[in-house]
């Protein structure tokens, strides 16, 4: 190998301690989305928690743009933000959610929840970065996302599990009107 | 037919009419009369043919091998001598003279058809005894006699008293008979073979290593079937059931069963002189203190109880000086005139409505309303107390006559001292026999005070029987003394006659028990004239007898405050015993005595057991419970129904299992 | 750019969603941290996809997929907590209690929660009230 080549194959991985304009832009991303999801799990208004689930959302699909998976960025913020947190919101709505703080939106289990999430957090952390110390995402190739590739990978390799993936939602539509249906005489009572 | 098969058929149709009574006894209630009386006559009849042809001759012997068993076999062996012929026919003309008796005693008794057949399964049993050559043939017959006494005692079974009386008997008598069992077994060890014969032979051969030991076990079975002290306490509370029964069993058949063994095994016993003077204190002891505590009792058949206990103690003296002729003779008449005693009670009972001697002798005319029983009641007293020319006079003269013969020492293998203790308590005995038997006459028949009531005219059936049964009382002892010997092997007794120096002491001593009685009944005449005590029984004049009498049982108790004795001041036995008289009327206390010592410490232990099993083992067992009860409730205190719970626990394991994993990668 | 950003975002989202499911009271509030879950696990899955340039893009058309369940599972779940704050006045995940196993001997198995807003729920405060705060 002559050094030209080991200097462009170097210059190809990037080091560790020279963050690319990317990776700057996804970690500040990264850590409004976390502020976000925080913030959802832990305020005590109920229809802020839902609201700070948009921002979190939202970030997540600026990620997906900045890893150039651009149609699962849109499908992210249609589905997620447009449908979803619509119908958390209904959700919240139709229980009567109280508006304002709640000073029990927390339940007893706090602490437990706190640990295991915390013992969780940093054994993942820590296999994770143990485990891809050394590994580079090309951004820079040819973009994985496209809706042109997205689609023909879509109908050509994964045509059956997406006719069941409709079977599915016609499914959870019909379930979901069953289940709320509410039937005169008889059938409220246990 | 042979000798052999008509003595197979003597046992055998009592036994076959009460398995028929108590198949038939309730499909077919016309038959059950002819079943009760029938097979036993018949068996009485063919008993006499037997007797008549065994005659004085050598004795038969026929035997069938029942079972090898390995070491000792047992065989239905048949052994008919002068003895055993003899009481057989006592034993058929007692049985039938109480089947006929009960025929209009329990006429109307709902139980009739299972009472008749187990007196004919009783009857069965007792002959089975007298005629078997072998042991273990005998016990089946004894066993079978005591449980039939269980049931025919218990007969009145919704009154308390006859409940306990007869759970009391079978106890007692189990009691005795546990070493009685015992003392078989050593006995067939020793001498190799159940049958009496080779018994017998082993003995005389000096072949029995254990005599004492084997002679003090059946002493055991003896005292307690035959009821002579220590075990004597069941027969006086035995007389909770039926007069008949206590004729047939109490009188004449199942404590003579005793006897009658000692009698047969006699060489076994004076193989052992200490088994003898045993005998001789029990025998001693027994007449004594029934004879006091006859004097004392207030019930009608009590007073008949102890004195058969005192009269068995007679003939058990007999045989502890050797001389089993006597101890026969005596108790062949003495099943006579007892027998006839307690039927003749029956009578008494029903026509005066009560069993109390208090009360009875408050009641005028009862001679007139019963002359029957007045007659023969009469002469068995005599006979009882062995006035002469009565056949009781010549039995127990020769008893008297056998223990003077001892006590002079010409008998041997009898102690002196054996023989002076037998006659010494049997002249005694003779005072108080004559003072009891007279007390008793005189309260039951003699009493002055209002009518008696009417209880209706004595049935001809029992009052027959009486008179058949006066016959031998007044002329057995008489006309047989002489024959005897020749029908009982002309053993070593020799003749049974009267001899002047015991027949003159005998007879005085009971002349002077009479004169005491009757001298105390006239002294206190005035005190019963000033007290009228005593309750009736009121019932319909047609009621049967039997159903009087239960009642007068069960009454006692409440009236009298106690089953056996009433305070009554113008009892004669009261003024004749002294301060005698409360304790001879609880028998000694002797029941209170075992109660301390057995009863009290066994369900003192009862109660002990009781509580270790509910206080400590219960806790083990609680305890072993309560374990997986802690653990259980721990465990389900994880169960909140929370579903964030269950969730966060699933995480946190699912957490430490991929620590795990990476730590161990 | 280095694998570890996305990995490790995903990995702190994945968390956060936990803390959220165990520790609010409010089912729907469980139920958006659920979605968290969700969306760290779609966004682990793209970076994936991206870092091995997959020839059957599976990384991204599983997103897709989970995505599109993950609709699906919230309309359902939506009905359900629906339903259950009808038949019992509240959505509170620590009223729903009636697997319970009663503690002390004899206990009689679950517990049947009558109809209506009558609750019996161990543990839980009086808050019927609390949580029902209507502006």
């Amino acid at each position: 190998m002559n050094p030209g080549s080991a200097l462009a194959a170097a210059a190809h991985h990037p080091g560790f301690l020279s963050p690319t304009g990317v990776e700057i832009t996804f970690v500040l991303v990264g850590l409004a989305t976390l502020g976000a999801a925080l913030l959802t799990v832990t305020t005590r208004q109920l229809v802020h928690a839902a609201l700070w689930l948009v921002v979190a959302l939202g970030g997540l699909a600026v990620e997906y743009l900045l890893l150039t998976a651009e149609f699962i960025a849109w499908v992210q913020v249609l589905i997620y933000v447009g449908s979803v947190v619509v119908l958390l919101l209904f959700g919240l709505m139709l229980t009567r959610a109280p508006i304002g703080r709640s000073p029990d939106a927390d339940s007893g289990n706090r602490w437990v929840a706190v640990a295991v999430a915390g013992a969780a957090a940093v054994t993942l952390v820590w296999v994770v970065v143990d485990a891809f110390r050394s590994t580079w995402i090309d951004v820079h190739g040819a973009v994985q996302g496209t809706s042109h590739a997205t689609g023909t990978s879509l109908f050509r390799h994964w045509v059956l599990p997406f006719e069941a993936l409709s079977v599915l939602l016609l499914a959870a539509l019909v379930g979901a009107i069953v289940l709320s249906r509410r039937d005169d005489g008889g059938k409220e009572t246990q | 037919m042979t000798l052999t098969a008509l003595a197979a058929l003597v046992p055998l149709l009592p036994f076959l009419g009460a398995a028929a009574g108590l198949l038939l006894g309730r499909t077919a209630p016309g038959f059950v009369r002819p079943l009760a009386v029938l097979p036993t006559a018949a068996s009485l009849a063919l008993a006499a043919i037997v007797a008549a042809r065994q005659g004085t001759g050598a004795p038969t012997d026929a035997a069938h091998r029942l079972a090898g068993t390995g070491s000792v076999p047992i065989d239905l062996a048949l052994h008919l001598d002068g003895f055993s012929v003899l009481i057989a026919v006592l034993v058929g003309l007692v049985a039938t003279c109480v089947q006929v008796y009960s025929l209009s005693y329990l006429r109307d008794d709902p139980r009739y058809p299972s009472y008749a057949a187990l007196v004919s399964l009783f009857t069965a049993a007792m002959l089975l005894v007298v005629y078997t050559g072998d042991l273990m043939v005998l016990l089946v017959g004894w066993e079978i006699m005591g449980i039939c006494s269980y049931f025919l005692v218990g007969h009145y079974w919704e009154t308390e008293t006859a409940r306990s009386a007869s759970l009391k008997a079978f106890l007692v008598t189990k009691l005795g008979d546990v070493p009685f069992l015992i003392g078989v077994f050593a006995l067939a060890t020793d001498a190799g073979t159940f049958r009496i014969n080779g018994i017998l032979a082993a003995a005389a051969e000096g072949r029995l290593h254990h005599p004492t030991v084997i002679a003090l076990l059946l002493l055991a079975g003896v005292a307690g079937k035959s009821a002579q002290f220590p075990l004597h306490t069941w027969l006086p509370d035995a007389m909770a059931g039926p007069t008949p029964v206590s004729a047939l069993i109490h009188a004449a058949t199942m404590v003579a069963a005793g006897i009658y063994l000692v009698a047969r095994l006699l060489p076994v016993f004076t193989a052992s002189t200490a088994a003898l003077a045993v005998l001789a204190v029990m025998a001693a002891v027994t007449m004594i203190g029934s004879g006091l505590a006859a004097l004392a009792q207030d019930d009608i058949k009590r007073v008949l109880a102890y004195s058969t206990i005192g009269q068995l103690g007679y003939m058990a003296g007999a045989l502890a000086v050797a001389d089993r002729d006597a101890a026969v003779f005596h108790l062949l008449s003495h099943a006579a005139f007892k027998a006839l005693l307690f039927l003749g009670a029956g009578v008494v009972i029903h026509a005066s409505g009560t069993n109390s001697l208090t009360a009875m002798s408050r009641m005028g005319g009862m001679g007139r309303r019963i002359p029957d029983a007045l007659w023969t009641m009469g002469l068995g007293l005599a006979a009882l107390a062995a006035l002469p020319p009565l056949s009781g006079f010549f039995s127990k003269e020769s008893v008297l006559r056998a223990a003077e013969h001892a006590s002079a020492g010409h008998t041997a293998h009898v102690p002196a001292a054996v023989g002076w203790t037998v006659l010494v308590a049997g002249l005694v005995t003779a005072i108080l026999t004559g003072a009891y038997a007279t007390r008793l006459f005189l309260l039951a028949f003699r009493g002055s005070g209002p009518e008696v009531p009417d209880h209706g005219r004595q049935p001809v059936a029992m009052t027959t029987v009486l008179w058949v049964l006066a016959v031998p009382t007044v002329a057995f002892g008489g006309l047989a003394y002489s024959k005897l010997p020749d029908w009982f092997g002309g053993a070593a007794g020799g003749s049974l006659g009267p001899v002047l120096v015991t027949s003159v002491l005998g007879t005085g001593l009971a002349v002077v028990g009479v004169l005491a009685a009757y001298g105390a009944w006239q002294g206190t005449a005035a005190i019963r004239a000033a007290n009228p005590i005593g309750a009736v029984v009121a019932e319909p004049a047609d009621a049967e007898p039997a159903l009087v009498e239960a009642e007068a049982i069960a009454v006692h108790e409440e009236v009298y405050g106690d089953v056996a004795a009433a305070e009554d001041r113008g009892d004669p036995g009261r003024l004749l015993l002294g301060p005698l008289h409360r304790p001879a009327a609880h028998g000694f206390h002797l029941d209170a005595l075992y109660g301390t010592l057995f009863v009290r410490p066994v369900l003192a232990a009862a109660s002990l057991v009781r509580f270790l099993d509910s206080q400590v083992v219960e806790t083990y067992v609680s305890g072993a419970g309560g374990t997986p009860k802690l653990i259980g409730a721990a465990v389900r205190k994880a169960q909140t129904g929370n579903v964030q719970t269950y969730l966060g626990a699933l995480l946190a394991g699912a957490v430490v299992l991929a620590v795990l994993v990476a730590v161990g990668a | 750019m280095h694998l570890a950003y996305p990995a490790v975002l995903a990995a702190l989202l994945f968390c956060v969603g936990v803390y959220g499911v165990l520790a609010r009271r409010n089912a729907i509030l469980v139920l958006m941290s659920v979605e968290l879950m969700l969306n760290a696990v779609n966004l682990n899955l793209v970076a994936f996809d991206v870092w091995l340039r997959d020839a059957l893009h599976s990384g991204q058309a599983l997103t897709l997929f989970t995505i599109t369940i993950a609709a699906a599972e919230i309309g359902l779940g939506l009905a359900i907590v629906l339903l259950v704050h009808r038949n019992r006045g509240s959505s509170d995940i620590d009223r729903l209690t009636a697997l319970a196993d009663p503690a002390g001997p004899g206990g009689d198995g679950p517990a049947h929660p009558g109809p209506g807003a009558a609750q019996d729920g161990p543990g839980t405060a009086a808050g019927d009230e609390k949580a029902e705060a209507t502006a």
